[in-house]
């Protein structure tokens, strides 16, 4: 294979990963049909058939029949899953199922209408929605749809049939479907229509009847024929892209949408769409969030627009900055973009069209090698013509009162001053409080003031006083100019602090996402990860917050959480977290909880969900995206915080292992030595009859040495196992510490023969708190050490004392010392001296330290200048001996 | 237990689940002129103690059936008969347990011989004296338990009146480990239990005043995590 014709490995795992999605998902077959009356419910019956017949587990979760004998007849004796009775203003409606067919779990469920409206109160306000929750649930879904509720095409539909299409399906449920395409002549609907065999609803037939004319049906059937073949192309070009190289079929592009409040980007973004369904590949919406305040009916039309992007399969991205082009072309090149799609709006203002001129000329200049389509933009036939004022009229009714209190209180002081300075000074008067205002209130009571004010200053202090009359050419000339100044001054004033406001809430909302970020990288747990997320989103939005974690098979509320979950609401909280998307209030699925709930989820795993009860009105978009910031960056930390104590489990468990290949290593050695001398010896007394006394001695002697040998190294391993498995917890009694050290002496007196110790300690009692047993291991194993890596007749000394509220164990002795290099390791588990001689474990002093430090003590070793090694022992003594009791 | 039987070859009774060691103590005991009887299990084990009326019992602590210090305590409901107790190193919570719950002595496992035989001398000889002796002689000390006089290489030695009492403790049980508990009821009464630092002070001062070198000492011994013990000693 040629380095030409290898395949893109990039696009082999990505079919791999879609692959291995798909297995997991269900699978949607549609039958796609051009208009209503095609027989679609029909061939979804006739599949569901074929489906029974080869053995697989189908049900009718919903199929319309409209009485049709033929349909029905075919569906009869189908399994059905009965539909959901449910009331909604006194009517009596039936709804598709949705838990009962997940909770049934067939194989294949057939649900007709995809584009269906359910009914208020349903979990979710559309049906593809259910039917995307059963692919999810691997559950294969047979439908039905006309080409004029695709999200893509009901743009051309309605321009075709001048029709307007209300319940569309995104595109992007699409994208994984199975076409089939239920085709049929237009002159053959026609006919079939007129015989009645097509369900009209009464109130619409004259509007049906212009809908099906021959024209608008051979468009229409274009329209489907082609959408059913763009998707075969585009399997087809998938699949040559798995099987051999991509050659030809390179595509590489990623097309920019830029994304406004206004109501053209809706179409540009369907164009978009097509245009990356064609060249098959990632598409972006971009907007770049201004420091200007959007009006509320603005912000709903970004949202909507956003929201659409989505749904038709965008990566959606946020972005902040002053200046729109930067903005743009900043996370073009941050994601690679190749194009970007920007609209030119239709009949705009002669300021807008040199502003959007402007802005094309600008991006033209800047955009370097990516491409640009300027797409002629319809206005979207949704969007309600509100007038620009609506945000003037939006401010607080009280800012107004204030605005006219303080320009009639100004007014009472000018009637003083003109006594004094005239009628001319009272406007200068006047327009310094406009000014001032304009620094505390928003532009409309700015306005209102200033034209209030002017007009006051006409009729009370101009003369003729008393009338709106100017009579002098001056008067009108600075009548004029106040006008114009305090507008100006108003406007510039306010917008400043309308900029100084975005500017700060942005200000505020980097600090809170620093502060999150910050205090989540000091989080090191689970709990304190909660802990964090739960204090910082109540915090930053003034709500109460929940965590839910998974408990076994349910969610259960995390005891930081500042906001109680119903059990409704925890429902809620369960299927965000099984779907792994935003549900509750202010989502589209289950609006009508009263939290919203977010998942903590990373691309790996979600972890749990955040619930917050907002109190108000709807979140702004600038609040969603830092509430789903905080949700992502937990969900971030919560994942690191597995994956470390995932990797601190598989340290240990690498730590375990080398343990035991080190033992394996080091002690089977050390075990059979003794073993073999022991069983060897014992043999030869049971087999030789002729031995002396003398030979037979000398031979117990050996079973007793390598006896007493194994004793010891099994009792070094169980005392490490002990110290690993962290069972050793020292037993704090009273001891005289002078005893200890004796009785250590004592009971290794033969151990010791060869060496003199010298002890150093009080006359006096020395009364200290500690574990005898596990002290005198200790001492003995130095007082061992130090006797098997010194030569015979070395003094050993040591010493006891309390000093600085602690005793202190010395042990010394009068040896080669210890190597430097080897200072650093003598605890660690193992660890030998080369130049030790055989016999011992490499644990006496992994030991020691163990025992040492589950006292709360150190130890510490040195080479002494005068040669020789020491080790220190220190066990802290924060209790004073009681005063002792008289005889 | 009674005189005649001080003659006859002294009756052991080992109960042990472990075959080998019940193996190795019929011989080494056999071998020292006991007669032996085992058990696997605590129920059989206080099964024989009734029928073999034993002199002496050795029990190891981990028993498959019942705890050791059950056992004990059932035996001891009707029988003064010395106890040893078997048991492993580590075992320290249980030894003092079975110990304060009325076991003589014990040893532990892996146990040398001669230690063992000793044990087992001392607790038979404990059981068989019908009253202490009134004079204690170890080394160069001496010790009078009916006039209360100790002396020291014939110098008489000054005691407190605690002192005195522990002493007289450790020498009627000599040979015997005594607990901290024990030692502490005697010493104080109930509510010293516990009061580990008065035993360890008075200890100290017993040995000061009595030992040759208090730094070795060879008379009062310490158990480690247990108690103390006092032996008798060649000079």
């Amino acid at each position: 294979m040629s380095e030409k014709d290898r395949p893109n490995p990039d696009a082999l795992l990505a079919a791999i990963q879609s692959e291995a999605a798909q297995k997991k998902r269900g699978r949607l077959k549609v039958f796609l049909g051009m208009c209503p009356g095609v027989g679609k419910t029909f061939g979804m019956l006739e599949a569901a058939r074929r489906e029974l017949a080869a053995g697989r587990d189908v049900v009718i979760g919903y199929v319309e029949t409209h009485g049709r004998k033929e349909t029905e007849a075919l569906a009869q004796g189908l399994p059905e899953i009965p539909r959901r009775q449910l009331e909604h203003r006194g009517l009596a409606l039936t709804e598709f199922d949705l838990d009962a067919t997940l909770a049934r779990r067939p194989q294949i469920v057939l649900v007709d209408e995809l584009a269906h409206t359910n009914a208020p109160g349903s979990r979710h306000p559309k049906r593809w929605q259910d039917v995307a929750e059963l692919l999810d649930a691997g559950i294969d879904v047979i439908t039905a749809l006309n080409v004029q509720h695709v999200e893509s095409r009901a743009d051309t539909v309605r321009q075709i049939t001048g029709a307007e299409i209300r319940e569309t399906v995104p595109d992007s449920i699409l994208d994984d479907a199975v076409f089939e395409l239920v085709d049929l002549p237009p002159a053959e609907l026609i006919q079939r229509l007129h015989e009645g065999k097509v369900y009209v609803p009464d109130r619409a037939v004259a509007a049906v009847n212009n809908y099906f004319r021959e024209g608008n049906l051979t468009a229409l059937r274009e329209l489907a024929l082609r959408l059913v073949a763009d998707h075969v192309g585009a399997d087809t070009r998938e699949f040559r892209q798995q099987q051999t190289s991509a050659g030809a079929w390179k595509t590489n592009h990623c097309l920019l949408v830029a994304v406004g409040p206004g109501p053209f980007s809706e179409s540009l973004i369907r164009w978009t769409r097509r245009m990356a369904d064609g060249l098959r590949c990632r598409w972006l919406a971009v907007h770049v969030e201004s420091p200007r305040e959007l009006a509320e009916f603005a912000r709903t039309q970004l949202e909507k627009n956003l929201t659409t992007a989505r749904e038709l399969g965008a990566e959606v991205i946020a972005t902040t900055d002053d200046d729109l082009v930067r903005g743009l072309l900043r996370v073009a090149r941050a994601q690679n973009a190749t194009q970007i799609i920007i609209g030119k709006p239709l009949g705009s203002a002669w300021f807008n069209w040199f502003r959007s001129d402007r802005l094309l000329r600008r991006l033209t200049r800047e955009s370097g090698d990516i491409d640009l389509h300027v797409v002629r933009a319809e206005k979207s036939r949704s969007m309600p013509a509100k007038k620009i004022w609506l945000p003037v009229l939006a401010s607080n009714f009280q800012q107004y009162l204030f605005a006219l209190g303080v320009v009639a209180a100004t007014g009472l002081v000018n009637l003083g001053l003109m006594k004094i300075a005239g009628p001319r000074v009272p406007g200068f008067f006047f327009l310094l409080v406009v000014v001032l205002l304009a620094l505390k209130v928003d532009r409309g009571p700015v306005l209102l003031s200033g034209a209030v004010s002017a007009l006051a200053w006409n009729y009370f202090f101009l003369p003729p006083r008393f009338t709106f009359y100017i009579t002098t050419v001056e008067d009108a000339i600075l009548f004029a100019l106040y006008f114009i100044i305090a507008s100006v001054l108003g406007q510039l004033v306010a917008r400043i602090r309308t900029q100084e406001r975005a500017e700060r809430r942005r200000e505020e909302r980097a600090t809170a996402l620093y502060e999150m970020s910050r205090d989540l990288t000091e989080a090191t747990s689970r709990d304190e990860v909660v802990w964090q997320l739960v204090a910082q989103v109540s915090r930053v939005f003034n709500a109460p917050v929940a965590v839910a974690l998974p408990a076994g098979n349910t969610l259960s509320v995390h005891p930081d959480s500042s906001l109680a979950l119903s059990e409704k609401e925890l429902s809620v909280a369960d299927w965000a977290f099984r779907q792994r998307k935003a549900a509750g209030r202010f989502t589209d699925n289950l609006p009508g909880a009263e939290a919203l709930h977010l998942p903590l989820a990373t691309d790996r795993k979600v972890f749990g969900i955040l619930a917050v009860s907002l109190p108000g009105k709807r979140p702004t978009l600038a609040q969603r995206d830092l509430l789903e910031t905080f949700a992502r960056q937990a969900a971030l930390v919560l994942d690191r915080v597995e994956l470390r104590s995932a990797a601190e489990h598989s340290r240990l468990l690498a730590e375990s292992e080398k343990f035991s290949r080190t033992l394996l290593n080091s002690i089977s050695h050390e075990l059979r030595t003794p073993l073999a001398a022991s069983t060897s010896a014992a043999s030869v007394l049971a087999a030789t009859d002729s031995l002396t006394l003398e030979q037979r001695r000398g031979l117990i002697g050996e079973i007793q040495e390598a006896n007493a040998r194994l004793n010891r190294i099994v009792g070094n391993l169980l005392d490490v196992a002990r110290l690993e498995s962290g069972q050793v917890r020292p037993r704090l009694d009273w001891h005289d510490a002078r005893d200890l050290v004796q009785t250590t002496l004592r009971e290794l007196q033969r151990e010791l023969a060869t060496h003199p110790v010298k002890q150093e300690m009080p006359d006096t009692p020395l009364l200290v708190r500690l574990d005898f047993s596990l002290m005198q291991h200790a001492l003995g194993n130095l007082l061992l050490n130090a006797a098997t890596h010194t030569p015979a007749g070395t003094l050993i000394e040591v010493q006891a004392q309390l000093a600085d509220e602690a005793l202190v164990l010395n042990v010394a002795d009068h040896g080669p010392g210890i190597p430097p290099e080897w200072l650093p390791r003598i605890f660690e588990k193992f660890f030998r001296a080369p130049t030790a001689p055989t016999g011992g474990s490499g644990l006496g002093l992994t030991i020691v330290k163990g025992f040492v430090e589950a006292h709360g003590g150190t130890i510490a070793v040195e080479n002494r200048p005068d040669g020789g090694a020491r080790f220190t022992i220190r066990l802290p003594q924060p209790e004073k001996a009681p005063a002792n009791e008289p005889d | 237990m009674n005189n005649e039987n001080s003659k006859a070859a002294p009756v052991a009774l080992v109960i042990d689940d472990e075959p080998q060691i019940r193996r190795l103590l019929r011989v080494t005991l056999e071998a020292n002129g006991y007669r032996v009887f085992d058990a696997a299990t605590g129920q059989d084990g206080i099964v024989q103690a009734a029928q073999r009326q034993p002199d002496v019992v050795m029990l190891d602590l981990g028993l498959p059936d019942l705890a050791g210090v059950e056992v004990l305590k059932r035996l001891r409901e009707w029988s003064p008969v010395p106890v040893i107790i078997l048991s492993v190193r580590d075992g320290e919570d249980d030894k003092v347990a079975a110990l304060d719950a009325g076991a003589d002595d014990y040893v532990t496992k892996p146990f040398n011989s001669a230690e063992l035989l000793a044990r087992l001398r001392t607790s038979l000889r404990h059981s068989q004296q019908s009253s202490a002796e009134s004079v204690f002689h170890t080394g160069n000390i001496e010790i009078d338990l009916s006039a209360r006089i100790v002396r020291k290489n014939g110098q008489e030695v000054k005691l407190t009146r605690t002192e005195y009492s522990l002493l007289r403790l450790l020498v009627v049980n000599a040979g015997k480990v005594l607990t901290h508990r024990q030692m502490l009821t005697e010493g104080w009464g109930p509510n010293a239990v516990g009061q580990t630092n008065y035993l360890r002070v008075h200890i100290a001062h017993l040995r000061d005043k009595l030992e040759d070198n208090a730094s070795q000492p060879k008379f009062i011994l310490t158990e480690p995590a247990v108690g103390y013990r006092a032996v008798r000693f060649d000079e």
